[in-house]
């Protein structure tokens, strides 16, 4: 009796064997766990992908839990998040989980960003790769912005107003399309109603979606490693990489030791810093939603400062277009740009280890750009920390603009045939 | 079944336009979907014209009013900081009002106000929507050595004189904005309508 394709791996016989005849089952489990080969050299750098995985699920589990219990109305959003916080049986955990998760998704997305980027992760065969994972961020962006709203304080207001005016830039339709976007005069309860829908249906969906794609990308070229040799060259008799070790168990044992030890950090933030001194709950947002007066000093959270830092750089017109628009412009292409990377790498070789020193010193001068205009933007504009910004805006999009160049130029390293 | 196919040129018309109806129609279902982000009937009702009362409001006082649910500021200025206002053309990007959002029927003077001392302005930075601060007192302050008095912008430091116009060289592209008013009686201003002023 043939059921199923009778080419794929099947259990001998049980219960996993009657479903292996319906479904992949097995087939599935060697793809993706027991015969995933990645290199035995992944280093610390590799765990942040799992990670990702990891926040993910608080995010979706905790959310979900929120949502219980939160009210999606401007008379109701504010109070509801004290009632989660103070009467609540552990709700406040709950918050806290899911507030810090948000800061804790970018801190791990960001480091697993960087890791592509030192060791060429987004090359060929693995350009897909690169761009699902930049629609995640992309995605991830919006869902942060979103959910920011939520809690109706006085920043969740501002910031949500000064977002939404970007778009008001825009010449000609921008008005029209903010107001769309509002679906009122200013941002009122019609808003924060919308931007819960996206917040914990729309975009949930689109994240886990592209989450899947990102990963069935990845099984199938297979992972990159810190020398950026493909493992898959040199095969045993088996058909095995030489240098291959099984996704199940070695590498899953291995992440749950980076797992432990995040969830001791992370559990040391909700416990003790669940604000994050500022950074993670700004402290305008204890006082409700007020549209007639902004806060002393708004700033968005920490994961948009870089990109915040670069809108505000932008203080001079030019080509005819205000500073305004062109603020959007250049914070709009500092997160486009990320997405063309596959294509502004010429270098031969993948891995910084084998790469010569312009690239190393660009990679640097990124890092040191990124973190400097994040830090700025946390803080209000003097004229000299605007000149700081500039300077840091251009040399952020110098990194991507010189890449062609000085990846053909430089010399690299020869690369062995097996990593090290 | 023959995938040969009797009559290509048949089935190449009716593949492409069944593709081009079922596009348009696809597209069309959209409409509810963006239609429905419009504001609502509600919305709308909200934004009704709103009413205030001057009578109270000394020289240098401001109030503010919800109208559309943004802050309209109503500010009567003193002799001295009216008369201050012409002084400052030179230091500003749109002294005239020429690029600025505005009522026809609002002079593009230096007080850009239907009664002089009075002005009617909607609170919002033109740059990101933020509400600026009142600074009346002509004293130096850590954004401006050489403050004339108007409004500050927390978020991103832009400055206005005190009829809502924008110094030079900050972020802000334009002049607060004048929404449509008129005065119903000599203490009572309508907001959000023109009363036959334009």
């Amino acid at each position: 009796m043939g059921v199923g394709n009778p080419n794929r791996a099947k259990a001998e016989s049980g219960i996993v064997r009657w479903i292996d005849d319906r479904f992949p089952l097995t087939q599935m489990w060697q793809d993706h766990m027991s015969k995933y080969y990645a290199s035995r050299t992944l280093n610390f750098w590799y765990v942040f992908g799992v990670l990702a995985l990891l926040v993910l699920v608080n995010q979706i589990l905790t959310g979900i839990w929120l949502t219980m219990s939160y009210e999606p109305s401007a008379e109701g959003a504010f109070a509801s998040v004290e009632y989660i916080m103070r009467d609540v049986e552990m709700g406040w955990i709950i918050r806290y989980m899911h507030s810090s998760g948000a800061s804790a998704f970018f801190i791990v997305v960001y480091l697993h960003m960087f890791r592509g980027l030192m060791y060429g992760s987004y090359q060929k065969p693995r350009e897909l790769i690169w761009l699902f994972g930049m629609a995640i961020y992309l995605a991830l962006m919006a869902e942060g912005f979103f959910g920011y709203l939520l809690p109706w304080g006085q920043m969740s207001y501002w910031g949500a107003q000064v977002i939404l005016s970007l778009a008001g830039a825009i010449p000609v339709v921008g008005e029209d399309l903010v107001q769309w976007i509002r679906g009122d005069y200013l941002i009122s309860g019609i808003t924060l109603n919308r931007f819960f829908s996206l917040h914990v249906i729309a975009l949930p969906m689109v994240i886990i979606g592209l989450v899947v794609l990102h990963i069935l990308a990845l099984h199938d070229v297979g992972s990159n490693n810190p020398d950026g040799i493909e493992i898959d060259q040199n095969k045993d008799e088996n058909g095995v990489p030489v240098d291959g070790v099984a996704f199940w168990p070695y590498h899953v044992i291995k992440d749950l030791v980076a797992v432990g030890v995040f969830l001791t950090v992370f559990c040391l933030v909700i416990f003790f810093f669940p604000e994050g001194g500022g950074y993670f709950i700004e402290k305008p947002n204890y006082e409700p939603a007020n549209s007639l007066k902004t806060p002393e000093h708004i700033a968005p959270v920490w994961y948009f400062t870089p990109y915040y830092s670069m809108l505000r750089a932008i203080t001079f017109p030019l080509f005819g277009l205000d500073a305004k628009f062109l603020g959007v412009i250049t914070m709009g292409g500092a997160i486009a740009i990320l997405f063309v990377m596959p294509w502004l790498d010429r270098s031969p070789v993948k891995s910084m280890r084998y790469k010569g020193w312009m690239s190393r010193l660009w990679l640097g001068i990124f890092v040191v750009s990124f973190v400097i205009l994040g830090y700025l933007g946390t803080l209000a504009t003097t004229e000299g920390r605007t000149m700081v910004a500039q300077l840091c805006t251009a040399l952020y999009f110098l990194y991507f603009i010189l890449m062609p160049f000085y990846t053909r130029m430089e010399v690299t390293k020869p690369v062995p045939a097996r990593v090290v | 079944m023959s995938n040969e196919v009797e009559n290509p040129t048949r089935r190449r018309v009716l593949v492409g336009a069944s593709l081009v109806v079922g596009g348009v129609g696809g597209v069309s279902a959209l409409t509810p979907f963006v239609a429905s982000w419009n504001p609502s009937a509600k919305a709308r009702a909200a934004g009704a014209p709103v009413k205030a009362d001057i009578s109270k409001l000394e020289p240098g006082g401001q109030v503010i009013v919800a109208w559309r649910g943004k802050p309209v500021w109503i500010v009567r200025r003193t002799a001295e900081a009216l008369a201050n206002l012409a002084v400052l053309d030179n230091s500003l990007a749109d002294p005239d009002s020429a690029k600025s959002k505005q009522p026809k029927y609002v002079p593009g003077n230096a007080a850009r106000a239907l009664r002089d001392e009075v002005v009617v302005m909607i609170g919002l930075c033109t740059h990101l929507g933020c509400s600026p601060t009142y600074r009346p007192e002509v004293v130096p302050t850590d954004f401006d050595a050489n403050w004339q008095g108007g409004f500050y912008c927390p978020c991103h430091g832009s400055t206005f004189d005190l009829s809502g116009r924008v110094y030079k060289g900050k972020p802000a592209p334009t002049n607060l904005e004048i929404p449509p008013h008129f005065y119903e009686s000599d203490t009572i201003i309508l907001i959000g309508e023109d009363g036959g002023n334009a």
